[in-house]
């Protein structure tokens, strides 16, 4: 049994292992070293796992790796894995999200790009199309980018319907209920304080959505200020940000297991994004948002590095294993919800994603 | 008819593992030259084009030492025989 986690930088990747279910961790040799990695995926479903990442190839451009070796030896599809129809007029500037579908829907992985776009694969991450769904949206000329531009971040596939929900910044969440053949935003009560209405219908700049364990109705969205839950798969927001020592950061991950356990990493404002007081923390609650703990042991104190959107997940074993990365380098890891934590890695480049699969 | 193609290090690998290439100019525009490029090394294209067709933002591209950003761009022209260089731009951190 190993625990393999996938730590993309700016950088480069590396891949730690543990064999010991996740008391100690071994750091192996970087891939793609050079190259800015921000999203990674590791798709269990196959014969070998397949690690995904789409990385930026310096000068170069955007394009989509790929290995069924853990690295050992890297493949790439000769015309690009992710490629904007010629029709479109339009040109991948970056891969923020590779999301693999669930068990049930072997091949099936899912991408989300920069400029806006989700993407649709069918043989395991080798070649995408382009979800004409949502590029078609009548919304889409006014989504705006964000401060690391515009893009698709968070694709979640409700594995046991047709419901996919996407978050991106600018635009806030949508959701399709027919298998992201047409789509609608839902953001009611999600704040956009960047913005002269308050509260439009679409336009924030929500940064991460997850899915409770309780099923997929109820998510919870760390925004750009404003930390959310909805009961009603995006019908309603409302705020459970009170208790925590911040409302902006960028991470949020549900336990996979435990309905209710959710964790976000708050910074203190978006003109301040470091760790309030200068001490990573990370925050958990068990009930759902309606209070918070501190989680602290392990993490350093006089510590003033941010951790972004994908730079934290949970792992699928018993208990769950919570992983951090911060812009400094640094990876954290947590066998026991995010009790104590220990150090996987330091100085490495930027942490811009992370991702863990028992393999 | 050829025109000779130089490539920095980094991109030999997706060239057959040569720097240098010689190509058939096609219509005689550096557009025409890397649609004849694309069609023998797409992955290679890929680094220098988008699927737009544009040139990469930090790839510059230099015809008998012109930078065809101020030759035409993807028009300019490329006659028989003539040296096209690829070069990363001045960038990155």
């Amino acid at each position: 049994m190993t625990d393999l986690l996938a730590i993309g930088t700016r950088k480069g990747l590396w891949l730690a292992r543990s064999d010991d279910d996740r008391r100690t961790w071994t750091l192996g040799e970087p891939h793609l070293l050079a190259q800015e990695v921000a999203a990674v995926s590791i798709d269990t479903r196959g014969p070998a796992p397949r690690v995904l990442a789409g990385i930026q190839y310096g000068h170069w451009g955007p394009t989509v790796m790929r290995s069924d070796d853990l690295g050992a030896s890297w493949q790439e599809t000769e015309t690009g894995a992710i490629r904007f129809p010629e029709d479109t007029g339009a040109a991948l500037a970056r891969v923020w999200q590779l999301r693999p579908d669930s068990a049930d829907r072997p091949g099936v992985v899912w991408a989300g790009c920069e400029p806006h776009s989700l993407w649709r694969s069918i043989d395991g991450g080798c070649s995408f199309e382009l979800v004409r769904g949502l590029w078609d949206h009548p919304h889409r000329p006014t989504w705006q980018p964000g401060g690391g531009g515009g893009a698709v971040h968070t694709v979640l596939p409700d594995p046991a319907s047709d419901r996919v929900t996407v978050a991106m910044s600018t635009g806030g969440v949508y959701v399709s209920e027919d298998g992201a053949s047409t789509w609608e935003p839902r953001n009611a009560g999600i704040s956009a304080v960047f913005l002269p209405e308050p509260a439009p219908e679409y336009g924030q700049c929500v940064h991460k959505v997850a899915v409770d364990a309780a099923g997929p109705d109820r998510m919870y969205a760390q925004n750009h200020f404003g930390v959310f839950r909805t009961d009603d798969a995006g019908g309603s927001w409302t705020s459970i940000a009170e208790g925590l020592p911040a409302d902006f950061g960028f991470p949020v991950v549900a336990s996979p297991s435990t309905p209710g356990t959710a964790w976000v990493v708050p910074l203190v404002a978006d003109a301040q994004r470091v760790p309030p007081e200068g001490r990573l923390q990370v925050q958990r609650t068990r009930d759902a948002g309606e209070t918070w703990t501190a989680l602290t042991s392990g993490l350093p104190d006089g510590c003033w590095a941010a951790v972004v959107r994908d730079a934290a997940c949970a792992d699928q074993a018993d208990p769950t294993g919570l992983y951090v990365g911060t812009r400094d380098g640094c990876v954290y890891a947590s066998a026991d919800e995010g009790d104590t934590f220990t150090l996987v890695a330091d100085h490495l480049p930027d942490v811009l994603v992370v991702r863990v699969a028992r393999i | 008819m050829s025109v000779e193609v130089v490539l920095p290090g980094v991109l030999a690998d997706l060239a057959g593992g040569t720097r240098h290439l010689d190509v058939a100019p096609g219509g005689g525009t550096l557009a025409d030259l890397l649609d004849t490029l694309a069609a023998v090394h797409p992955r290679l294209a890929r680094r220098i084009r988008d699927e737009a067709g544009a040139l990469r933002r930090f790839v510059n591209v230099y015809v008998d030492g012109d930078d065809v950003r101020f030759t035409g761009g993807l028009g300019a022209p490329v006659p028989d025989g003539a040296v096209v260089q690829v070069l990363p731009s001045v960038a990155g951190g």
